[in-house]
């Protein structure tokens, strides 16, 4: 499909979703309360949405992982939330 | 339309799921062994589930023509108390020559612990032993790309292993491109907020060939839909892509890999769409 194309069948769901983050921002800035390492990370990941060789999806996942390489000494938790604790 | 759903856990589905999948096209589902959402207090617990898994859902499923098979092991969010796990691993051999079982899995790892990774080793092994395919689950979220680095790593490190017997699951846009140019299958999981969407399925199957890549919606007890490969196969359609490269990704991918397993055998005529 071409760029035309690809608006066409899409634009409308990703700018609801743009919208959805803005609002998202704006809720967690109303509100009171201490924010916590999530917050930080998805603020990090929003940079990394502008344009580069390597694609923004990549890039967005990327920076919401777990940039470790050895494996943790126990599992405390079974749930993952998103975001890694250490970048805070 | 035709398609195979390759990951379903259908014990903690309704039996209208069962109706509505093959009224959209299903013509078998796979069941892989899960975590119930609570730790089992023992080994026995698992027992009655691989019976669950190998005797009563394939009852359930028959009773709309739709061939189930499954998968065994302790899933890895269980894995963190090996000495159960140990037990658990011994359990299965018994049922590996039952006429629904395809393999070993879903194994792989949660957290990325020490302990997720020796119960991992020990299924491998499991795996290899009894010549079984092996079906992975790469951990959620912000533990997927090391887990997936980890699992990767212990499955090289089996020179019995041969990837194109392995599917890697759950992989996204940072994981697909390892997997598959290691030269394992990968399985792109469609779920309504983890995982992935059908059209960021779309956009890796239109940069990846499609080649060794197969979807599956992994319906379970949480959040998740039966229909995922039906509703993504419409989205690969609104994206141009014809009938026969759609039913090439939703049955035949599917198909040609699960067919290693020479247990696994259709019904010459799937049941049709009604």
């Amino acid at each position: 499909m071409n760029r035309r194309e690809l608006l066409d069948l899409y634009y409308l769901e990703a700018r609801a979703k743009l919208i959805d983050v803005a609002a998202f921002l704006d809720r967690l800035e109303r509100a009171e309360g201490a924010s916590d390492f999530r917050l930080t990370a998805f603020t990090q990941a929003l940079t990394q949405l502008g344009r580069s060789q390597e694609p923004r999806v990549v890039r967005v996942l990327a920076s919401l992982s777990d940039p470790t390489t050895e494996p943790i000494p126990a599992a405390t938790t079974k749930a993952a939330c998103g975001a890694w604790p250490g970048k805070s | 339309m035709r398609y195979i759903e390759p990951h379903a856990h259908m014990v903690s589905r309704v039996t209208d799921d069962y109706r509505a999948m093959t009224l959209a096209g299903c013509a078998a589902v796979c069941e892989p062994a899960f975590w119930a959402g609570f730790d089992r207090s023992a080994a026995a617990g698992f027992y009655d589930y691989f019976r669950q898994l190998t005797e009563h859902e394939p009852q359930r499923a028959a009773k709309f023509g739709l061939p189930h098979f499954s998968w065994l092991c302790i899933n890895p969010k269980e894995s963190e108390d090996v000495a159960l796990a140990r037990e658990v691993i011994a359990l299965i051999p018994q049922f590996l020559e039952r006429p629904n079982v395809l393999g070993i899995g879903e194994i792989g790892l949660n957290k990325n612990s020490r302990n997720e990774l020796q119960v991992l080793e020990m299924h491998v092994d499991l795996a290899a032993r009894h010549q079984q395919l092996i079906l992975v689950h790469t951990p959620h979220l912000e533990d997927k790309l090391k887990g997936t680095r980890l699992i990767l790593d212990v499955l090289r490190a089996d020179a019995r292993i041969r990837p194109e017997r392995c599917l890697i699951d759950h992989v996204e846009e940072h994981t697909v491109k390892m997997v598959l140019d290691a030269g394992f299958w990968g399985g792109m999981t469609l779920y309504p907020e983890t995982k992935c969407t059908a059209a960021r399925a779309v956009d890796m199957i239109e940069q990846y060939s499609g080649e060794r890549l197969w979807m599956n919606s992994a319906c379970d007890w949480g959040v998740s839909v039966p229909l995922a490969i039906p509703l993504a196969a419409l989205e690969l359609r609104r994206r141009g892509h014809g009938a026969e490269a759609i039913d090439r990704l939703i049955y035949q991918n599917p198909v040609r890999f699960l067919s290693q397993c020479s247990k696994f055998k259709l019904p010459k005529e799937p049941m049709a769409s009604a």
